[in-house]
């Protein structure tokens, strides 16, 4: 963490109200500033009055903190049934002496104004709550309707700051409500007098989609995350999700979690994807890429971890009927109650929404491992960017709890395989690409690892085969001309096959001939070598002879002479 | 249908008329709420008890109520600014905030004076 060593100190230096709400203490490291107001801004229906009693409620039940709720609006029989639904007994809490609520009426045709006057009445009211229960968190719901009210705002105004100051020195810890102006940030612009923590909430419809969000726009004296955080309202309340806080220092395992086809693992490296790894399986339609996906969640819950799948296109009854036609069953995995199926279409809510609900659902369920079938099919409520940064969150987050995340990618057919992918491949760790190849008027699918952190993975092509067995994967027959799959790959292999052994006839003869020949070489050539010997003979026997004749010769002049009696 | 129509002027009338004779009898239940014993609660109190006195002598039940002392009424009593003037009776209720120093607006704030069209 690069400001780690800020953030300790600004708890040193600050002391922090924790208020219980899922995701909003990380934002703000810790909670809002104890013994401090914290204004909270924003539109109407964006949730204001429920983080204010979330943060009076959760801070009675969770840090055994009394809180005042001062309502402006609401009365208490309205308070109590709206918040009923998010299992928040008001009526109960009131009885234990832990929560009061003061519903200030504040109706401008009953009053009538002459001369001066000041705010004691509310002032009375407030200490008079927090004697009789001991309070140490107020919220003031909202303060705005005093504006509405009051015909002096002169005087509402200099009250108002007399207000904090007070509420400061009596060391409560207050959350102020206020309406979002046109040009500021609140209508009556509270925030020049309530400046140490501001909060604002939105919720706004983007694509027909609505999003709510969530942003610390100031605070005081601590660091804090500056991004608009996603925020969800549901039945549990309200929960933002911190996710960008997250860094890249999750911790990593060298443990191994099958595929769920043997033959794949063992292009893995020989024992499949790493635990924690995010897998990507891109492929065009009918490639197989929900197959894979299931072949994985059913290694999984094979080995009794929990696979929570996320269909965005199919509900759950069909994946298991479909599946069961490739030989798998994944009924038996639902049924012992780990395998956990969600569909929905992705239309139904925003971006934002989703990743809350899925965060939720993990957090929940607490699985091993988290299909989400397919991603692209988010591109329909955002863009590019939007996805790749509510993947990166979800993958930085899946990557913290050491959850295995499959992804499959539809890729629109005769586009460039390697840039279609909602631009998400750089997050991932593991990329398999399906792919339907067309020759012998058949389609076939064809595997291959485009790549594979961390470890050493092959890089041949594999004949994908379904079939009611299961998943197989076949080596691919890669003959001359090319790559064949299918039934092309079987006619190559025979026609290869009968090709061979021609070629082996073949050369059997030459084999022959060229011997027979070797053989009436070699007869001539010793025949040569006898008529060679012959003719060295005959030659020695010449010059012999020649000798003979030379000497006879000789013999024959000194003969002569004599006899002539030469001197 | 017909004979309301009929009747109805008359009567109108004659229960507006009744209706002021009835105020003007009619008993005034006043509660007076200030914070503490401040110039501005005193100057409040003065206005008020010289007002029931100018104009509803002997027919005003005036009570005055400091907040501090008596902290759960400003709850009950939805009390938001100090002093403030409650018209308890007769109905409806009415609440006057400030130190009473405009004579005018308080008048007009008890009904006691017709308000300006």
């Amino acid at each position: 963490m690069t400001h780690g060593d800020s953030r300790s100190k600004s708890l040193r230096d600050l002391r922090k109200c924790p208020t219980g709400i899922r995701g909003l203490d990380e934002v703000t490291n810790g909670g809002l500033p104890r013994g401090r107001p914290t204004l909270i801004c924003g539109a109407a229906g964006c949730g204001k009055t429920l983080l204010g009693m979330e943060f009076i409620v959760r801070g009675i039940r969770d840090f055994n903190e009394p809180g005042i709720f001062m309502s402006f609006e609401e009365n208490e029989k309205e308070l109590t049934e709206n918040v009923a639904s998010l299992g928040f007994d008001l009526a109960d809490l009131q009885k234990r002496n832990l929560l009061a609520i003061d519903h200030v009426r504040v109706e401008r045709s009953e009053i009538q104004e002459t001369g001066e006057y000041d705010l004691e009445g509310l002032f009375v009211r407030i200490s008079c709550a927090k004697k009789q229960i001991g309070a140490k968190r107020i919220v003031l719901d909202s303060l705005e309707s005093l504006f509405a009210g009051l015909p002096n705002e002169n005087i509402l105004r200099a009250e108002l700051r007399r207000l904090f100051r007070w509420l400061k020195d009596q060391g409560l810890t207050a959350v102020i409500t206020a309406e979002q102006g046109r040009q500021s940030l609140t209508r009556h612009g509270l925030e020049e007098y309530v400046s140490d923590c501001v909060i604002s909430l939105d919720h706004r419809v983007v694509n027909q989609v609505a999003t709510r969000r969530l942003r610390v726009i100031k605070y005081r004296g601590s660091a804090h995350g500056t991004s608009e955080y996603p925020t969800m309202i549901d039945e549990s309340g309200l929960s933002i999700l911190p996710l960008s806080a997250l860094g890249l220092d999750y911790p990593v395992s060298s443990e191994r979690v099958s595929s769920g086809i043997k033959r794949l693992d063992t292009m893995l490296g020989g024992k499949g994807y790493y635990k924690g790894s995010s897998i990507l399986v891109s492929g065009t339609a009918g490639a197989g890429k929900s197959s894979m996906a299931a072949a994985f969640s059913d290694s999984v819950c094979s080995r009794g971890r929990r696979t929570l799948y996320l269909s965005f296109e199919e509900a759950p009854g069909q994946i298991l009927r479909n599946m069961g036609s490739i030989g798998m069953d994944l009924g038996k995995h639902v049924r012992k109650g780990l395998l956990e199926f969600r569909s929905m279409r992705s239309t139904f809510h925003g971006l934002e929404q989703h990743l809350v609900s899925i965060h939720k659902l993990v957090t929940q369920f607490k699985p091993a491992a988290l299909v989400m079938d397919p991603v692209t099919n988010l591109t329909s409520i955002g863009s590019t960017e939007e996805i790749k940064a509510m993947l990166t969150r979800i993958i930085d987050y899946l990557k913290n709890q050491g959850i295995t995340a499959l992804f499959t990618s539809l890729t629109p057919g005769g586009e460039a395989f390697e840039q279609s992918e909602v631009g998400i491949s750089s997050l991932m760790d593991t990329w398999l690409l399906l792919r339907m190849i067309e020759s012998a008027s058949e389609r076939n699918r064809v595997l291959y690892i485009l790549k594979s952190r961390g470890m050493a993975h092959s890089n041949q092509m594999r004949e994908f085969v379904l079939s009611d067995k299961g998943i197989q994967l076949v080596d691919v027959y890669t003959g001359t001309g090319g790559v064949y799959t299918g039934t092309a790959r079987m006619n190559q292999i025979a026609a290869d096959q009968a090709r061979a052994a021609g070629a082996a006839n073949e050369a059997a003869r030459k084999k022959r001939l060229s011997a027979q020949e070797a053989a009436s070489t070699r007869a001539q050539m010793e025949a040569l070598r006898v008529k060679l010997a012959g003719l060295a003979q005959e030659a020695e026997l010449g010059k012999l002879a020649e000798q003979g004749r030379l000497a006879a010769l000789t013999q024959e002049r000194q003969e002569m002479a004599r006899a002539r009696g030469v001197d | 249908m017909a004979k309301r129509t009929k009747r109805g002027p008359l009567r109108a009338a004659k229960e507006l008329e009744l209706a002021e004779k009835k105020r003007a009898r009619q008993n005034y239940v006043l509660r007076l709420y200030v914070a503490g014993m401040t110039p501005r609660s005193d100057e409040a109190i003065r206005h008020v008890k010289a007002l029931c006195d100018k104009h509803l002598s002997g027919r005003c039940d005036l009570q005055v109520i400091d907040i501090y002392q008596q902290p759960t009424l400003a709850k009950g009593e939805q009390i938001i600014a100090a002093p403030t003037l409650i018209r308890k009776l007769p109905l409806p209720l009415r609440k006057i905030i400030g130190n009473m120093a405009l004579e005018e607006k308080l008048l007009v704030g008890l009904d006691l004076r017709a308000r300006k069209p």
